[in-house]
Parts: structure tokens; C-alpha cells; sequence
């Protein structure tokens, strides 16, 4: 999939993916990732992932959002650290049916 | 299992990370290398990441643990060559690695850790 990000653009992408694959593990027991190339009007391109697992979800996602929040045994970054490397975060969870995330970065 | 190699060079334990960073293995890392500073009784520790394309806040978290732990157990730590585009990230995420020497690459690493640890072919500088 070639979107011409810049390395720069490319390694906060990656960096965001990786925190949120490893939430979906962790705190998700496992799920899926999926990727998109996405396209808004005749020239913004832009790629979005979506991290989605049916673990236990999260009780308050304003908490979680906050940096230094954590109910494993991390910096409790990984989650706003994601929204902070994208340019739309958007998440949805359900206590008892899972979790999902998913993150849009603009060309 | 796979593993990290750590040099030893004189005093200095050199860990050169080559390959894409898992988990597993930046446990590994932080348990080997605390075992080899008090083995080698080495007083620094040098961590080149020049090869690493990502670092997350977990690695992030890792290479403080790793700096923290070095420090109780009387040794230095500099994390060497980390790329600009991951410094920006790291910064951006919110992790600024707080408590961890840096240096451009690892002979700057090297004149560094002689600088700290006072030398007496170079000046201290008191840290």
C-alpha cells in the first residue's frame, strides 16, 4: 500500500499501531487489525487502522484516555499516545463485549 | 530463545540492538544485562539504537528501566544514535525518557560515560 508519508509520518504511525496492537493483546486477550487507505475529496488520502478485540472493554474511556492511567503495569501512554500521533482517534467500547479503535493519519 | 549480544569493552558493557525489538526480548535484555554489570562489575552501560526504526512507550519504558536499574547497581547508562524520526515520536507520544543519557552515536556515547565516570585521561565535569 503506498500513500507517500514521510519517514517522520511513518514511524508515528507505526509507533501508534504498535500501542494499540498491544492493547488489543494485553487487555483485549487478542483480536484483529485492520488497514485502510481512505480518501476525503479529490486530493486528501490518508491511511486508518482499526484495532478491535472482545475482551472485557473499558469501563471509562475518558480514565483511560488519561496519560499515566493504566490497569496493567505500563506508563498508561499507549492509548493518548496513540490519539496524540493521529489525526482522528475514535474509539468504542462495551463493558463485556470489546474494544475498538481506530486511527486516521492525513496525507 | 533469542537474545541481545552484550560486548564488554574494558569497563563498559556494549549492547549494539540489531533487530526488530519484541517484548520478550527487551525483558531478556534488561535481566542479561543487570546480570552481566554485576558479573563484569561494569560501570557503564551503552545502548545503541541507531538501528531501531521504532521505539514504543513500552522500549521506552524498557530503556528507563534499564538506566534506573544500571544506577542502583552502580553503573552508567547513555542510549546512543537514536534516529530523528523517533525522537520525535517518542517526544510527540508524551515519553521524553526522563533520568537517560543521550549521545549522537557511540564514540560520543564513549567520550560521555569517560566524562561521568571522571577519568583520568579526561576531565570530570561532575556529570
Amino acid at each position: 500500500m503506498e500513500c507517500g508519508f514521510s519517514l517522520v509520518e511513518q514511524t508515528k504511525i507505526v509507533t501508534a499501531a504498535s500501542e494499540l496492537a498491544r492493547n488489543t493483546v494485553i487487555y483485549g486477550g487478542g483480536g484483529e487489525m485492520r488497514v485502510e487507505r481512505v480518501q476525503e475529496g479529490p486530493k486528501r488520502t490518508g491511511l486508518r487502522l482499526t484495532f478491535e478485540d472482545h475482551g472485557p472493554g473499558i469501563a471509562d474511556i475518558e480514565l483511560a484516555l488519561r496519560d499515566g492511567f493504566t490497569t496493567g503495569n505500563g506508563l498508561g501512554l499507549g492509548l493518548n499516545g496513540a490519539r496524540k500521533l493521529s489525526h482522528q482517534f475514535d474509539i468504542w467500547s462495551k463493558p463485556g463485549a470489546g474494544t475498538r479503535v481506530t486511527i486516521t493519519r492525513w496525507k | 530463545m533469542d537474545r541481545i549480544p552484550i560486548l564488554k569493552l574494558e569497563d563498559v558493557l556494549l549492547v549494539s540492538i540489531q533487530v526488530d525489538m519484541h517484548d520478550q526480548l527487551a525483558l531478556t535484555l534488561q535481566d542479561d544485562l543487570t546480570q552481566r554489570i554485576v558479573a563484569t562489575r561494569a560501570r557503564a552501560v551503552l545502548i545503541d539504537i541507531s538501528a531501531l526504526e521504532m521505539v514504543d512507550s513500552f522500549m521506552g519504558r524498557m530503556l528507563g528501566n534499564i538506566a534506573s536499574m544500571s544506577r542502583i547497581l552502580d553503573a552508567h547508562t547513555v542510549v546512543v544514535g537514536m534516529r530523528p524520526a523517533v525522537a520525535i515520536t517518542l517526544v510527540e507520544l508524551g515519553l521524553s525518557l526522563p533520568g537517560i543519557r543521550t549521545a549522537m552515536n557511540v564514540d560520543a556515547g564513549l567520550v560521555l560515560m569517560r566524562k561521568v565516570l571522571g577519568r583520568p585521561d579526561e576531565p570530570a565535569d561532575g556529570e
